[in-house]
């Protein structure tokens, strides 16, 4: 118990009273059915657009490790040929695959993330918000494609500016975008499932050092999957990673792809996800 | 939305909650009336926080009934939320966001309306005196400030019940009393109940209409602050105390209720951090 005195009434510093609060007298009208998701969706999503605005260090330091595979990796593995690529430089074969790289990096932090806002009680005063907890996960899984969809762009203009050729098609930049939130979307609730399971940073850290590399040395996103050893590719099958990579090869530079498997997998992959992270999230909130 | 508008604001009936083998909350039975300021003391460890957390539907209700203004808080979990502002013991308002950012989030998960969001946003921030520093990012807030603005964000939404977990803990005496100006104030214009947890007891006799002392689990005395230091008064003068002695505090009436031991239940490891995370940012 703390023996700290009260000060007197006087000393209050800075007070309004509230004469004007007629609008905080009445409860809005509680939104219901399908139209709740989208708002809340929508919600979490300002929110990260927001944060990005008032400080965009990060884009730019995320932007350095990108930067530096296409410029180091790529142009070294454009001149040495060693990898098979369907007769288009490395370089452009390797440039989704770093979009893809980087925009799961973002994702894979929203684990660490969500035990930093359990910490800092952010999380619980969400909790007691109307927001049922599979539309917390999604707003979050959305805000985190929202900040990937932007570093994304970030790597497409380096690439361009190192000569890569990519489409600017409106249309298939378009689907690019939805590629690249679906794929992180479900990478995040990857590792918010994670997060529900192992409650701790230090541990989620760890965890999320041990799966980040596997899951970008086992797709496609630096070599194609026929090369691949055999117990490899089949790793890189049930890799999501891998359906993204394909997508947005086909997409940016036109190569074959299977873009309606893609979109389906990564579909179903983010809903799994999201219905696994909302399930643990009671976890964290205990 | 229906709500009763007869039910007590919150009512438990032998709330039972455990971590573990350990009873943090132990038959707790407690209500509190519509409109009041009601105040649950005790130390870390008595069991407050698993009691609000119970009450604010963040933890199920393993035993027991609680209801908020009629509703279950385990079964009808989205119209309990509907009528909660909820302020968090941490420092919970986001610092990379503006204090107008911060509140307009809160905003829009209660669903308030596009059109009215703005003067709604400015008019909680007006309540707590932060309308000069709304577009400021909330990491450069003093403490009191953050305490304000996170009062702002429970507001919005027009709360009926508002409950806050040891609003002041951290805070210099003039922040702590500006805190609780705009509690007392907003509470005064908008008729809201109050639910507070605190550790502070000059706090508790000064601004609670009435407070439940909490131990081990349970509510050991209930009502007025006045009511308790009388009563234990008497019982010291029956027991043979001068009449000259000086008038028991809140913290005495406290003393006698837990008893001894209060010195080995001071809360958990991970609660203790926590405080001191929480003071080590106001402060």
């Amino acid at each position: 118990m703390s023996e700290a005195p009260a000060a007197p009434l006087s000393a209050s510093a800075d007070r309004a009273r509230p004469q004007d609060i007629d609008l905080l007298l009445r409860a809005p009208r509680a939104r219901v059915g399908w139209r709740l998701l989208p708002a809340r969706v929508a919600a979490l999503c300002a929110v990260e657009l927001q944060k990005l605005r008032h400080d965009r260090t990060e884009l730019y330091t995320r932007a350095v490790q990108p930067a530096l595979w296409l410029l180091i990796f790529g142009q070294t593995f454009t001149r040495i040929k060693a990898i098979p690529t369907g007769g288009i430089p490395y370089i452009d074969y390797l440039a989704p695959g770093i979009i893809a790289q980087s925009a799961m990096f973002i994702a894979i932090f929203y684990g660490i993330q969500i035990i930093w806002e359990r910490d800092a009680g952010v999380l619980n005063k969400l909790l007691v918000t109307p927001t049922p907890r599979s539309a917390l996960i999604t707003g979050k899984a959305f805000a985190a494609g929202v900040k990937s969809v932007i570093q994304a762009v970030v790597v497409v203009v380096i690439a361009a500016l190192l000569g890569v050729a990519l489409t600017w098609n409106p249309l298939k930049l378009l689907g690019v975008a939805a590629i690249v939130v679906l794929g992180s979307a479900f990478f995040s609730c990857l590792s918010m499932t994670i997060a529900g399971i192992v409650l701790s940073r230090d541990r989620l850290m760890g965890f999320g050092q041990a799966i980040t590399m596997p899951l970008f040395f086992g797709s496609n996103a630096l070599y194609p999957v026929d090369i691949m050893p055999g117990w490899l590719q089949a790793v890189s099958k049930v890799n999501p990673l891998s359906y993204e990579v394909d997508a947005l090869r086909g997409l940016l530079l036109g190569t074959p792809a299977h873009l309606a498997l893609d979109f389906g997998v990564l579909i179903v992959a983010a809903a799994l996800g999201i219905a696994a992270a909302s399930s643990l999230l009671g976890r964290l909130a205990r | 939305m229906t709500t009763d508008s007869t039910a007590d604001a919150v009512a438990c009936t032998g709330l039972a909650y455990a971590f573990g083998d350990t009873k943090a909350v132990d038959g707790l039975d407690l209500t509190v009336r519509e409109g009041e300021v009601f105040g649950l003391l005790g130390p870390n460890g008595a069991g407050k926080t698993t009691a609000i957390r119970c009450v604010t539907t963040l933890l199920p209700v393993p035993s027991g009934m609680v209801r908020v203004f009629g509703h279950d808080a385990a079964g009808d979990r989205m119209a309990v939320r509907r009528l909660l502002g909820y302020v968090p013991q941490q420092l919970s308002a986001d610092s990379g966001l503006t204090g107008r950012e911060n509140v307009s989030l809160f905003a829009r998960v209660f669903d308030v309306p596009r059109r009215e969001r703005a003067a709604r946003v400015g008019q909680a921030l007006g309540a707590v005196g932060l309308t000069d520093a709304a577009d400021r990012l909330a990491g450069t807030y003093s403490g009191g400030m953050v305490r304000r603005l996170e009062l702002a964000q429970a507001l919005v939404s027009a709360p009926r019940l508002l409950i806050l977990d040891e609003p002041t803990i951290g805070l210099d005496p003039i922040a702590r009393t500006g805190v609780w100006e705009h509690i007392t104030a907003v509470r005064e214009a908008t008729g809201m109940t109050v639910l507070v947890t605190t550790h502070y007891m000059d706090e508790a006799d000064q601004y609670c209409d009435r407070v439940g002392l909490m131990h081990r689990g349970r509510i050991r005395a209930l009502g007025t602050p006045a009511e308790l230091r009388q009563g234990l008064g008497e019982r010291r003068r029956a027991e043979g105390a001068p009449a000259t002695a000086p008038l028991p505090t809140l913290e005495d009436v406290f003393r006698e209720v837990a008893g001894s031991g209060l010195d080995e239940q001071a809360g958990d490891f991970r609660d203790v951090r926590s405080t001191r995370r929480t003071a080590q940012r106001v402060g």
